[in-house]
């Protein structure tokens, strides 16, 4: 591991300051970032701790819920609000990791998680862009079954590997982020990247910005919602694929929808042609699937993840038929 | 800098880089910790913070200054086991015993979740209060990994300690 000093924040401002420059990162759980250091995929020379700025979850003004980037997995998923008024958040952080891993990671790290592309990891002489750009991609042509069928690039094919991201992508959340030049916010959906020739960036933010809160909108429709996790065991496995879906219906016709995928892309994959494909139109399985179809059209599936479009689509329509119970045609 | 580790002030590390897994068991030869993967994977390491369970494998010990951390070492009262510690005898709850320590202050950090009624992926109702059926156990041990297949005989010790069986009164309150 890179020798690095470990700073600690007791103020945004202190992070911010204390966070400037190429070689420092932001510290929460520690639950990627020190397997990263100690596998010297990272390498950075100070860490500023930021598990002690705000973990509190509060009702907004608005009517929805601000969520302190401090605030561990397991605090949001048993918090009241998310479990009632957003299950999908719930079920989507309680389908991630283990109960050990859930009680360290916080919400900003969460965010900023790198990939697990088995690539990216080794070190011993794997071409990845991500972690050394320019070097090329030994997962284009290599072991890909987990990775990318949408959105990706001739220079990398890795996934997100979040789950909690999938669901706050579907509900619209605003990112809350502070750098030197002062606070901004940015929708969720435009924080992640696809990696076009630049895959060693993950994210919008510029060096030095610290995610401060998660920010859920008040979203009627987010009260019947869920999430659902395919994967080769049946706990504490990365997805294969993954559906954070909430339906609204209005009689037997889809009155308002919510869909984003995760393990397909380079970022938490909002559904936007399925959703518009569903809008309006009555609800059935055969719906459902025309929906997923619109979707995974475009999708260019590598040599070991050919079952994903399929699967996918299974997926979303089980978890759909669930949530539209009674009222599919 | 300095932590409590069974209740006992001890010294915080020298190097920042130091896990809390390696500082326990190399600086303060607690060495009933276990280390399995070391990367987050098995849960052989898992010790409890403040009475949460969290992997000391992945933790910097130095983010734990002022924290109060339980390890298998603190569980027994002189020469009488933790009661999980004798239910893991009684059910046969390990062979090689390498993972038993994890599993221990998991299943302990387990209780309190579900007394206070954190939701699992497996509970059909997220709002209701946790009932830690086998297969709720099942899926809140699955940090903890068993080489030898014990797993049958660790739910059994821990179902038994921590979850009994529904009393008639309690079946009743459960159907009200």
């Amino acid at each position: 591991m890179t020798p690095f000093t470990y700073l600690r924040a007791d103020t945004v401002n202190d992070a911010v300051r204390l966070g400037a420059g190429e070689t420092a990162a932001f510290l929460g759980g520690g639950t990627n970032i020190v397997d990263l250091m100690r596998e010297t995929v990272a390498r950075h020379e100070t860490l500023v701790d930021v598990t002690r700025l705000s973990a509190a979850v509060t009702e907004t003004a608005e009517g929805g819920l601000l969520i302190g980037a401090a605030a561990t997995n397991t605090a949001v998923a048993e918090h009241h609000g998310v479990r009632t008024r957003y299950p999908m958040l719930s079920r989507a952080i309680l389908a991630g990791a283990s109960a050990q891993i859930r009680n360290m990671a916080t919400v900003g790290g969460n965010l900023l998680q790198r990939t697990r592309c088995t690539y990216f990891y080794d070190t011993d002489g794997s071409h990845c862009n991500k972690r050394a750009p320019g070097t090329g991609c030994d997962a284009r042509e290599g072991f890909n079954r987990i990775h990318a069928i949408l959105g990706a690039s001739d220079a990398c094919v890795a996934t997100h590997p979040s789950d909690m991201c999938v669901a706050l992508t579907a509900l619209d959340a605003i990112v809350h982020v502070e750098g030197r030049d002062g606070a901004r916010t940015l929708p969720f959906g435009e924080l992640h990247r696809l990696p076009g020739d630049r895959p060693d960036l993950d994210t919008v933010l510029a060096a030095g910005e610290l995610i401060t809160a998660i920010e859920l909108p008040p979203l009627g429709v987010a009260a019947r919602s869920t999430y659902r996790k395919v994967r080769d065991r049946a706990s504490y496995a990365f997805a294969l694929i993954s559906v954070a879906a909430a339906i609204e219906m209005d009689g037997d016709r889809v009155a308002d929808v919510r869909i984003a995928f995760g393990g397909v892309a380079h970022k938490p994959w909002r559904a936007t042609k399925a959703e518009a494909a569903l809008r309006g139109q009555l609800a059935s399985a055969a719906g459902f699937r025309a929906a997923a179809a619109a979707e995974f059209a475009d999708a260019r599936p590598l040599r070991d993840n050919a079952f994903k479009p399929e699967l996918a689509t299974r997926t979303l329509a089980a978890v759909l038929a669930e949530l539209a119970k009674g009222d599919v045609a | 800098m300095s932590f409590v580790v069974n209740g006992n002030a001890v010294p915080g590390p020298a190097d920042p880089r130091v896990s809390l897994l390696d500082h326990l068991r190399e600086t303060l030869h607690l060495t009933g910790t276990k280390k399995g993967c070391n990367q987050g994977a098995c849960g052989a390491c898992t010790v409890l913070v403040d009475g949460e369970r969290i992997l000391s494998c992945l933790a910097l010990a130095v983010q734990y200054d002022g924290r109060e951390i339980t390890t298998i070492e603190g569980l027994a009262e002189a020469a009488t086991l933790h009661p999980l510690q004798a239910a893991f005898i009684e059910h046969d709850g390990f062979q090689c015993g390498y993972c038993t320590p994890g599993q221990i202050c998991s299943a302990i950090g387990m209780a309190a979740e579900a007394r206070r009624g954190v939701p699992s992926h497996v509970s059909a109702d997220l709002a209701a209060d946790v009932i830690l059926t086998r297969d709720e156990i099942q899926e809140r041990m699955s940090g903890n990994l068993c080489r030898c297949g014990a797993h049958n005989g660790i739910i059994d010790a821990i179902q038994a300690t921590i979850a009994p069986a529904p009393t008639a009164e309690t079946s009743a309150e459960m159907a009200a």
